[in-house]
């Protein structure tokens, strides 16, 4: 009887499906604090429907993950949205967004190794929420650009502004977007990589 | 057990609760399965479910007919990512699915990837 519970669990849509030659992923993140546009930009992005993963993980501080940790208190679930772009027939890009409390972030195991890089949305009505992420990105050596994403009345800052205001170094990308737009957002990943393209550039 | 202590029972035994979880899990631990698996680690289905299976393997078997990431696998059974790891550790064992890692990263990405990233955005 337990096996038909297994016929409930819907798949991916026939549209949805990809290649059997696709032979690797690649992935990049999308930080930035709650309701600044994260999970738009991926929806835009996106080639499927995004989709939500989750992962129980126990509260900062809470102690190791043992059996013990089943004391319900101890464990909180958070949600993930990602989309997908397919690169090429063997190529395919994961986009996730970050969950909104930033504590979360890197808790999640896995969610920044082999990450390619990240992408940071800022809204440039509340710069205060960047700074914890920035420098964490930094300590983690992830490479990053840095997008504002356009909210009607958000303070257009020039440039080097927003630079001095986040304490970001001159190389770092800082591009405007507007994360409902596929174009937009698509732009955003592209400065991305081409920053990556120019750090691999760099002789190490 | 009256009737409200059952209702009780059932709230408790919703998706995200850490008893069900385990359960499913078997008691296992995450902390293994997480360096073979990745969010973006491909799978595809290399056998057929069997009735006699745990009905989450068989609902992964059934799903990765083409390659879906584990982050995909996780979204479509709504379990938690860490919790499909331990699954998947289990079918992989058995030689059930394939696994196609991700490229291992580097200090940075090869250019050659990146290249192939950018022409595909281009695309977009």
């Amino acid at each position: 009887m337990d096996f038909s519970g297994s016929e409930s669990v819907p798949g991916p849509q026939e549209e949805d499906l990809l290649p059997a030659s696709v032979a690797t992923a690649v992935k990049v993140v999308i930080v930035g604090g709650f309701g600044v546009g994260k999970t738009t930009l991926v929806g835009s992005v996106s080639e499927i429907r995004p989709l939500t993963t989750e992962e129980t993980m126990t509260q900062a501080g809470a102690g190791v993950d043992d059996t013990a940790g089943i004391e319900r208190k101890s464990f909180t679930t958070v949600a993930m949205d990602f989309g997908r772009i397919s690169i090429s027939d063997e190529l395919v890009l994961y986009v996730f967004g970050t969950p909104g409390q930033e504590r979360f972030w890197f808790l999640w195991n896995g969610l920044f190794e082999g990450a390619l890089g990240a992408v940071v949305l800022v809204d440039t009505r509340r710069l205060e929420v960047s700074f914890d992420v920035l420098g964490r990105l930094e300590d983690r050596g992830v490479p990053f650009v840095v997008a504002t994403n356009a909210f009607p009345g958000s303070p257009d800052h020039p440039t080097e502004e927003l630079r001095a205001a986040l304490d970001l170094p001159a190389e770092v990308p800082i591009v405007r977007c507007d994360a409902r737009s596929r174009e937009s957002s698509r732009d955003v990943l592209m400065a991305l990589m081409r920053y990556l393209y120019d750090l691999s550039a760099q002789p190490v | 057990m009256s009737a409200a202590d059952q209702d009780t029972v059932d709230q408790d035994w919703d998706e995200g609760n850490p008893e069900r979880l385990y359960v499913i899990a078997r008691g296992r631990s995450p902390l293994a399965a997480h360096t073979t698996f990745d969010l973006v680690t491909l799978i595809i289905s290399r056998s057929q479910p069997t009735p006699t299976m745990q009905p989450e393997h068989a609902a992964i078997l059934r799903i990765c007919g083409s390659p879906l990431s584990v982050a995909e696998v996780s979204a479509y059974l709504r379990l938690p990512a860490s919790l499909v790891t331990v699954l998947l550790a289990d079918l992989h064992a058995e030689k059930r699915i394939e696994v196609r890692a991700p490229i291992p990263k580097a200090a940075l990405p090869a250019r050659s990837l990146l290249e192939a990233v950018i022409h595909g955005l281009q695309r977009l």
